[in-house]
């Protein structure tokens, strides 16, 4: 039991290694904000493909469809890993000479945009259709129905199943570490390895639940709010 | 570019053989009527003759499957029309309102005067508190639809559709989700802008209301016009059998 203490909660090296951890973890942090704001564009743009009825854009539809398909079914951590190692020998031009955040911001994007398209397309198809029958009733364009009535209703809705998704993209910014960025996760390893204790992982691990756990907290009382809200209304 | 016209001396608003159907279930079977500029038409019939959808099909808001509409000479239903440009002389209320929940009264009367007219912020809200304060609504400009009665809700939605003062309004059973105190107060506006002389197409279960306010009434039944004609003649001396019997059940049920 003692060894078991010792190789998880060693105080000594969780205080020596939980300031480099945290600097890490700052990488994280970042990373997760600039892959949620691409994420919450991209993934809109994805569903307003996916939902538009147009004719004119029906390839395009099929194209969106299909990519929603495949990067739902990838592991988050095949994209990090093809991407990160990928992209840079690639010979691709402009793309190839993206940094490793800059690609796991691709591939985070890549992946989460995927998830978060379903997420704003049922919440645009939980947008009752004669909302729009009155918007077009009045002479209003799709495009101008899409953009005044149904999304402001359907981005309502959807936040919380949205903070979800965040919080799952939150936990994957730990893969970053393995395509050779310093974060958190990479950062504890090599302390991890050189002084064969994974005490820094606890302190990294700390990191992770104290900031989703709040996340998770707000998400169920957003989900609980709109509940009642929808009884009252069906009163 | 010639526009398609459907003839001179054409009504305001004329459809001939119109049908449609939804899948195996035809609901509109050759539907032919006149309106003309001022009138008021009324389209009496049991639920599911057909009363609604031949309203949504006058607004565009269904294809129809065979026939022709026109609105003043112009050809609506045909492929490649400007629907966007045919509703701006089209309103439509709906029997559940359907006001936007999350724009106040004001900005749901000043949606479509503004993005579709173009109108400045200023000239649309002078619009619509002109017609607010007409209809005694002044008070809710600001307010939230969830914070309304269905009589207010009711007449915010008509006042949304006038604001874009369409040509041509079509009410669909406008009162039918309204408790029974709040009838009048919308039905009073109604009133209003017959004698005002707007040119409007109702489908109603209000059988004395539509006595009283309309120049012609039309009987559907399973998706044709068994009878029409003035609102005295329909009402007292009904000519087909199918309207008798549905009058006869309409005097029945107290409801004429």
């Amino acid at each position: 039991m003692e060894q078991f203490f010792n190789t998880f909660l060693n105080w000594d090296a969780f205080s020596e290694s939980l300031p480099l951890v945290w600097k890490g973890f700052q990488t994280n942090l970042m990373l997760m904000f600039v892959a949620e704001l691409c994420v919450v564009v991209w993934g809109l743009a994805l569903a307003l493909l996916r939902s538009s009825r147009s004719r004119a854009v029906a390839p395009v539809r099929w194209l969106a469809i299909g990519y929603i398909d495949f990067f739902r079914a990838l592991p988050a951590l095949i994209v990090v890993y093809m991407v990160g190692f990928g992209i840079p020998i690639s010979g691709l031009p402009w793309l190839s000479d993206w940094s490793l955040f800059q690609l796991a911001v691709l591939a985070l994007t890549l992946v989460y945009g995927a998830y978060v398209a379903e997420v704003y397309r049922a919440g645009i198809e939980s947008v009752h259709w004669s909302q729009s029958a009155a918007a077009r009733s009045l002479g209003l364009s799709q495009a101008k129905t899409m953009r005044f009535v149904v999304l402001p209703q359907a981005i309502r809705r959807v936040i919380p199943p949205l903070l979800n998704d965040f919080i799952g993209l939150q936990k994957d910014t730990a893969f970053i570490g393995i395509i050779g960025v310093l974060d958190g996760f990479r950062r504890a390893q090599l302390y991890a390895g050189s002084k064969f204790n994974l005490s820094s992982f606890t302190g990294l691990a700390l990191c992770f639940v104290v900031l989703t756990i709040p996340m998770t907290r707000l998400t169920d009382h957003l989900l609980k709010r709109d509940q009642q809200r929808m009884a009252a209304a069906d009163r | 570019m010639s526009t398609p016209t459907a003839g001179n001396g054409a009504a305001f608003l004329e459809l001939h053989g119109v049908s449609k159907r939804f899948g195996d279930n035809v609901v509109l079977r050759g539907i032919d009527l006149s309106v003309n500029e001022h009138q008021v038409v009324s389209l009496i019939g049991a639920s599911g003759s057909g009363k609604s959808t031949l309203l949504r099909c006058i607004n565009a808001l269904e294809p129809i499957d065979e026939g022709t509409i026109s609105l003043q000479g112009r050809l609506v239903s045909a492929r490649g029309v400007d629907v966007d440009q045919h509703r701006r002389d089209v309103g439509i209320v709906f029997q559940s309102f359907n006001l936007f929940p999350h724009m106040t009264v004001l900005r749901n009367i000043t949606l479509a005067p503004r993005q579709v007219l173009r109108l400045s912020r200023r000239d649309a809200e002078a619009r619509a508190d002109t017609l607010l304060e007409r209809f005694g609504l002044a008070e809710k400009r600001g307010e939230y639809p969830d914070r309304l009665s269905g009589g207010q809700q009711q007449r915010v939605a008509i006042v949304r559709a006038l604001a874009m003062q369409p040509r041509l309004l079509l009410l669909d059973e406008i009162t039918s989700a309204l408790d029974p105190e709040l009838v009048a107060e919308v039905l009073n506006i109604v009133r209003e802008l017959a004698h005002d002389g707007m040119t409007m197409l109702l489908a109603t279960h209000e059988m004395t209301f539509a006595r009283e306010v309309s120049s012609q009434v039309c009987f559907l039944d399973g998706g044709v016009i068994c009878e029409q004609g003035p609102p005295e003649r329909i009402f007292t001396a009904p000519t087909n059998p199918r309207t008798q019997s549905f009058l006869k059940r309409i005097i029945a049920a107290g409801r004429l």
